[in-house]
């Protein structure tokens, strides 16, 4: 099967490794993954900041590029990033054949748990990880997408891991784009709390299916000098 | 007292995570609230049925505001309600007053109304010597302290039993208690003697009938029958979007509306208040007079993404749920509705130029998505107004506002840059080089004066978090080397 990955521009410049993760875990799967040198970034930035005509041009662009692609799926390792696609139609209310591109693209893409347990129907990716970890689950894969149970399902078929549930799993990391440096103290507020539930877990990694939401909670674990790791499902499911 | 406005939006968030016992307070509530919420949900089966019945009522009647208004109208008047219109606050407060007068009104007692605070009616009465009594514990509890409500439901929830007793001693000069029987009872043998010389009672109203011209209010605490029936003169504030066709279509709002407020099942008591009384050995008040008023709702009804704005039921809910509320509580908003919905509904109601930091105060978690009874997408409604801020092109004044000429121009630079490969290509390249000044054991840490100067974003992120710097190697990279060439090793396998 030919999946074209949509490896998100954070992932890309910032956190390689779950890119080249997804890229081993998707072959393993069977899939011949395609990557467009031409893909930047999906414009959620200006989206969620309130910059539409910025985000219009950059959802063209990413419409052109992946009509481009002969393959039958998108995938990508971002539950937010993914989510942004699906709402691209709502960029183009008076463009009836942008929309219609839009909606084409939106349903092709698929983030990657959902991809494997609810497209290709897999759940075991023959992952080994030795420790206690838990989840958290991002805002846009869980409310946008209404990913929940697909990760739980993959990390639970990961041999050596044991999964706990934080008790705040499904609250906001406190990232939210631009919000995490126009209103730094309410994020890092937010972000606390959820810090404070995986003190409490005792577990050696967090798992997130988003780079931005690893970024923030790694970010204050680094800071507080933890030494609870980070961790892409997508680097927890390549590991062997 | 000086209330906080939501101009210094920040600075109040700020002062707001210093205090440690309003966190604690805000702690306890919003998750207390959020519980009872969830169970009273789970407790019908057809929740999910219910939320969308009740909101394609509220499409419905929204869609046909004219018809159900004119009809409401008409029946409150044929059982002697008398009718009034308000364009906005300032009309609705001359009304008040003047009705007030007419009856030579000293003291007015009121219910809980977040319609009443929005137009702040109690300085329009006390301005005309007017005594104004709130009657709900909990906004007695406000005006004795002389603040403003912190949450649409409740309105003190900011407050220790400890403050409240405190205040209690200071300003009614009760013997020190933390016993919450006594407390209650003090202000409840205070307000009976008010609702008996009370010459007018201001009420809220939750839910308007069109068929039958009914009002219907919602409470726990018996004072809101009292201030609807003992005085002489009942005066309801309404805005025109609390309008349901049918009293069948109450059956569906009294089950949404209670669960997702306070958890429970029924509020303790459900007024209807349908006309006046008809006879004079009847109960009830002589006059009964509805202000209908729009203070910007009929332009929220004017644009097809903002006149879900108007189906919101002020249930609280997306309050309790909002991780930012739960941080810094409902005055740091500086508004008078706070949390999700109050940063969607306060900007349209208010001078847009004064509450434009609003529609940011959210990380766009869409909690409060998931618990609106009335489905309302509340992250959709930011990010509209988010873009009226920026560009404009809405229905809202946005001619005054103070934009952010570094924020646009950063975004237009950084579109070109992400539409353009090789841009990308260079820009990332050249962060790589300005970032090794830095990075330090692997990550951007505190950073020193000048970087801080040179790269504000990056001082706010790093004064509390450290931040993962760019990759040595991109994943582009990666995949122009062997990552792309396993791809034809595993087809020759």
């Amino acid at each position: 099967m030919r999946v074209a990955l949509f490896v998100t521009c954070l992932v890309d410049q910032v956190w390689s490794a779950i890119g080249v993760s997804t890229v081993q875990v998707l072959r393993r799967v069977g899939c011949d993954v395609q990557f467009d040198e031409r893909q930047t970034c999906c414009g959620q930035p200006a989206f969620n900041t309130g910059y539409r005509n910025e985000a219009r041009k950059l959802a063209q662009n990413f419409i052109r590029i992946f009509e481009d692609s002969d393959a039958e799926f998108i995938v990508s390792p971002s539950g937010s990033c993914t989510a942004m696609v699906h709402h691209f139609t709502e960029l183009f209310p008076e463009e009836p054949d942008w929309r219609r591109r839009a909606h084409q693209i939106a349903e092709r893409t698929h983030e990657l748990s959902s991809f494997l347990v609810r497209v290709l129907n897999v759940d075991d990716v023959g992952a080994r990880w030795t420790g206690r970890l838990t989840w958290h689950d991002a805002c846009h894969g869980l409310r946008d997408l209404n990913v929940k149970t697909e990760p739980r399902r993959l990390i639970s078929k990961v041999r050596g891991a044991e999964l706990v549930e934080l008790k705040n799993a499904e609250a906001c990391c406190g990232f939210g784009g631009t919000f995490s440096v126009k209103y730094p103290e309410i994020s890092v507020a937010i972000l606390d709390q959820k810090i404070e539930a995986i003190e409490q877990s005792k577990v050696q990694a967090v798992v997130a299916s988003d780079a931005s939401c690893l970024m923030q909670i790694g970010g204050r674990l680094s800071r507080k000098g933890s030494s609870v790791r980070v961790l892409h499902l997508a680097e927890l499911l390549a590991a062997q | 007292m000086n209330h906080l406005t939501s101009e210094t939006f920040h600075e109040n968030a700020r002062a707001a995570l210093a205090d440690v016992q309003l966190r604690g307070a805000l702690r306890n509530a919003t998750s207390l609230f959020g519980e009872r919420r969830l169970s009273a949900a789970r407790s019908l089966k057809n929740w999910e049925e219910l939320r969308s019945q009740a909101r394609s009522i509220k499409d419905k009647v929204l869609l046909n505001l004219n018809v159900y208004i004119e009809e409401f109208v008409r029946q409150a008047e044929t059982r002697g309600a008398r009718i009034h219109w308000a364009r906005d606050g300032r009309e609705a407060n001359e009304i008040v007053c003047r009705l007030a007068k007419e009856r030579n009104a000293r003291v007015v007692v009121k219910s809980k109304s977040m319609t009443t605070e929005e137009i702040h009616l109690n300085d329009s009465l006390q301005d005309e010597g007017i005594q104004v009594i709130e009657t709900d514990l909990g906004e007695y509890i406000i005006q004795l302290a002389g603040e403003v409500p912190s949450h649409i439901i409740v309105p003190a929830i900011h407050k220790t039993k400890k403050q409240i007793a405190e205040l209690f001693t200071s300003e009614l000069g009760i013997e020190p208690t933390d016993d919450v029987a006594k407390l209650t009872s003090t202000a409840r043998t205070i307000l009976r003697d008010k609702f008996a010389v009370a010459d007018v009672g201001v009420s809220g109203v939750n839910f308007g009938i069109a068929e039958t011209g009914t009002i219907c209010i919602l409470e726990n605490e018996g004072n809101i029958r009292l201030t609807t029936s003992l005085p002489a003169m009942h005066i309801a504030v309404m805005g025109i979007e609390k309008v349901l066709p049918r009293f069948g279509d109450l059956d569906v709002f009294l089950k949404l509306l209670p669960r997702s407020g306070t958890g429970q099942r029924l509020t303790t008591y459900q007024s209807l208040i349908t006309g006046t009384k008809r006879r004079p050995s009847d109960e009830g008040p002589e006059e009964l007079h509805i202000i209908l008023l729009d203070n910007g709702r009929s332009r929220m009804l004017a644009h097809p993404v903002t006149r879900q704005s108007l189906a919101c039921i002020r249930c609280g809910a997306c309050l309790n749920a909002c991780p930012v509320y739960q941080q810094i509580g409902g005055h740091a908003y500086g508004s008078v509705y706070p949390g999700p919905i109050g940063a969607v509904i306060t900007p349209q109601l208010v001078v847009f130029e004064k509450t434009s930091q609003l529609p940011y105060a959210s990380s766009l978690c869409g909690a409060c998505r998931e618990v609106c009874p009335v489905k309302i997408d509340i992250p959709q409604l930011l990010l509209h107004l988010r873009t009226e801020i920026s560009q404009g092109g809405g229905r809202l004044d946005v001619s005054k506002l103070k934009r952010s000429r570094f924020e646009s121009t950063a975004f237009t630079l950084w579109a070109t840059i992400m539409s353009s490969p090789s841009l990308y290509n260079a820009s990332t390249k050249l962060g790589r080089l300005v970032q090794r000044f830095i990075v330090n054991k692997g990550q951007i840490r505190q950073l020193s004066k000048i970087s801080a100067w040179l790269f504000p974003a990056l001082k706010a992120w790093t004064n509390g978090r450290d931040l993962r710097p760019l990759d040595p190697t991109s994943f582009r990279s990666h995949w122009r080397g062997e990552l792309s060439r396993n791809v034809d090793e595993s087809k020759r396998n």
